[in-house]
């Protein structure tokens, strides 16, 4: 019995190495990259365009709509409750005329979408999906994460530079501010588990969760200073992926979409599959590194394989992003920056110190009272500090009726 | 606390996304091909011709008196008389509309044909689905397709056509009443006839 959830678990990588053997002996890591990197290929794409329909029901049901139910099989009466609907979409996008400013850098516009996918691409190379599911099992494989992350904000700029537009500019410009501050608490807010942990290499930050006690897992979220962390990641990669109500670089209602306003066709849809890739990819790094990775939350259930689990809380971290989305308005650029520079930021340094505490503490109950102290302390003490001198209500219109 | 806020819309948002599944008054939308909702009473779109009987050819009210034509705004109407003439609904002879088309396209659904016509023969119908892709003949409707029996009518404008039904009825009955008072008069003169003939008197004058 064990021995054929072992071996659904491995069902993957045992599939990779038996292609794998087909080839000869020397071409074996090349023939390997390359599966894995088809694999990635074909899954990441498949789910965005999944997720894309789950996004539009879900935000449909929040407001009391049905959402896309149309779409099925073509030619039948079958309608799969809609979930064919990311067919003609893409075909949509895929046949719509590529439209190039005469004013646009063509060169650069035509590169900005190129760019901003391969970056996010990469990410996926350091990310466990499963046990021993990691394409290439980096040291500083979080380091490499965020290295690779931090290209994205070139290809934003690129786009908006290039396009010749003053809407584009000035998303672009929104995106690189937002994403430059965000980018700090969220790599604060993971330097804890780097701390605590002792290791940048992502499969060891999964070992390290991966016992239980009681039956239930200890994953990194289960204490205070990875609370406090895993909302501060979380946060911060809501801004990093551009999701409301951080999506102020691309505001539809103030600036048409910011950097991507001059782009059309295949480009943009480039562009919105580097988006959501990247949101995947940053969720799949909150999993690993709070989440516990593709380890089962209970140790009665670590019999289901290590893929279903990553795969789990990843589609509920991206619920979770769609929920926000449907619920919270846009933000306002001061906001925004306040947000980052004056909360997040103190909280992640905090954060800092409260995990250096847990860490020499004593493995005991005095170290949750100090540790959980300290973060609700300054929480609270940060959220007045921010909140100080907001009027929060109804709001009155000295000119306007 | 900061925060709070959040968590309350987050719930709102979250009750709506589960109340959806379960209850369907949240859901107010009507999924269009497949459920409609019920008209109402006084919706009017474009007008039709109403029809007594089976055959819509000898039961049309319409007698082509043309005041449609020349009451209508926008000029939709167009009507060609009869040379001939045919009995209506009371028997009496009267001429028909050769042709009778009302162009859609033009027409402003007003219902001004409806309230001169002395007929009760010019309605307002209920059908709005009348896409096409030929804008110009598909848009253009003829007698045929305008023409439409009184169950139709009746089914569509239920209280309207109640009213037309009576007075359509106590039209019928009056020239009835005239009918059968002109027989009696008429037999009556044919019995004086007969009398004066039988008696020779002066005949009395009856007029």
């Amino acid at each position: 019995m064990g021995n054929m959830f072992t071996a659904l678990d491995q069902i993957f990588v045992n599939v990779l190495h038996w292609l794998v053997s087909f080839v000869p002996e020397p071409w074996h890591p090349f023939a390997s990259a390359l599966l894995c990197i088809s694999f990635i290929l074909m899954v990441f794409p498949a789910f965005f365009s999944i997720i894309t329909i789950f996004e539009r029901k879900g935000i449909g049901r929040i407001q009391n709509r049905y959402g896309p139910n149309r779409v099925g099989i073509p030619f039948t009466k079958i309608r799969l409750c809609g979930f064919g609907q990311f067919v003609p979409d893409g075909l949509k996008m895929l046949t719509k005329e590529d439209i190039v400013p005469r004013a646009a850098d063509k060169l650069v516009h035509f590169l900005a979408p190129v760019v901003m996918l391969i970056p996010v691409l990469l990410a996926y190379a350091v990310l466990p999906f499963g046990r021993k599911m990691t394409m290439t099992d980096y040291d500083a494989g979080l380091l490499f994460f965020f290295a690779i992350g931090g290209a994205v904000e070139l290809a934003v700029f690129m786009a908006g530079w290039s396009s010749r537009n003053k809407y584009s500019l000035l998303g672009a410009m929104r995106a690189i501010a937002q994403m430059i501050s965000y980018e700090i608490p969220l790599i604060l807010s993971a330097v804890t588990v780097v701390m605590v942990v002792g290791s940048l290499k992502l499969v060891d930050i999964i070992a390290a969760q991966n016992h239980y006690a009681y039956g239930i897992a200890q994953w990194n979220v289960f204490t205070p200073w990875g609370l406090l962390g895993f909302m501060l990641f979380f946060i911060a990669s809501l801004a990093e992926s551009n999701r409301t109500p951080f999506d102020l670089p691309e505001a539809e209602s103030e600036i048409i979409a910011g950097y991507f306003t001059e782009y059309s066709g295949f480009k943009f849809a480039l562009f919105f599959l580097g988006e959501y890739l990247g949101m995947f990819a940053i969720s799949g790094l909150g999993i690993t590194l709070f989440l516990g990775g593709w380890t089962s939350p209970v140790s009665f259930l670590t019999w289901i394989p290590s893929y279903i689990w990553f795969f789990t809380k990843l589609i509920t971290i991206i619920f979770v992003f769609i929920w926000i989305r449907a619920t919270l308005p846009r933000m306002r650029m001061d906001q925004l920056m306040n947000f980052a520079w004056k909360f997040m930021l103190p909280l992640a340094l905090i954060n800092i110190l409260v995990a250096g505490i847990w860490h020499f503490m004593a493995v005991d109950w005095q170290r949750w009272i100090v540790c959980s102290f300290l973060v609700v302390f300054s929480y609270v003490i940060l959220g007045r500090g921010l909140m100080r001198g907001q009027k929060l209500g109804k709001r009155n219109y000295r000119y306007a009726e | 606390m900061l925060g709070e806020q959040i968590i309350k819309g987050m719930a709102v948002t979250a009750r709506n996304f589960f109340e959806s599944y379960v209850s369907k008054d949240r859901l107010t939308t009507v999924q269009y091909p497949e459920e409609r909702l019920p008209q109402k009473g006084n919706t009017r779109q474009f007008p039709f011709l109403v029809y007594d009987g089976d055959d819509w050819e000898k039961g049309l009210r319409c007698v082509a008196c043309q005041i449609c034509e020349k009451e209508c705004p926008p000029k939709c109407i167009y009507i060609v008389k009869s040379k001939d003439k045919k009995p209506d609904y009371k028997g009496q002879p009267q001429i028909y509309p050769l042709r009778f088309d009302i162009d859609i396209s033009v027409c402003m659904s007003c219902s001004i044909c409806v309230e001169v016509c002395p007929f009760e023969s010019i309605k307002m119908n209920t059908e709005f689905e009348l896409s096409t892709a030929d804008r110009f003949g598909g848009l253009l409707f003829t007698k045929e397709q305008l023409a439409k029996p009184n169950s139709y009518y009746q089914k569509v404008h239920p209280n309207d056509a109640a009213e037309s039904d009576a007075v359509i009825a106590s039209e019928k009955a009056k020239a009835e009443a005239k009918a059968k008072a002109a027989a009696e008069a008429k037999a009556k003169a044919a019995a004086a006839a007969a009398a004066t003939a039988a008696t020779p008197v002066p005949p009395a004058t009856t007029t």
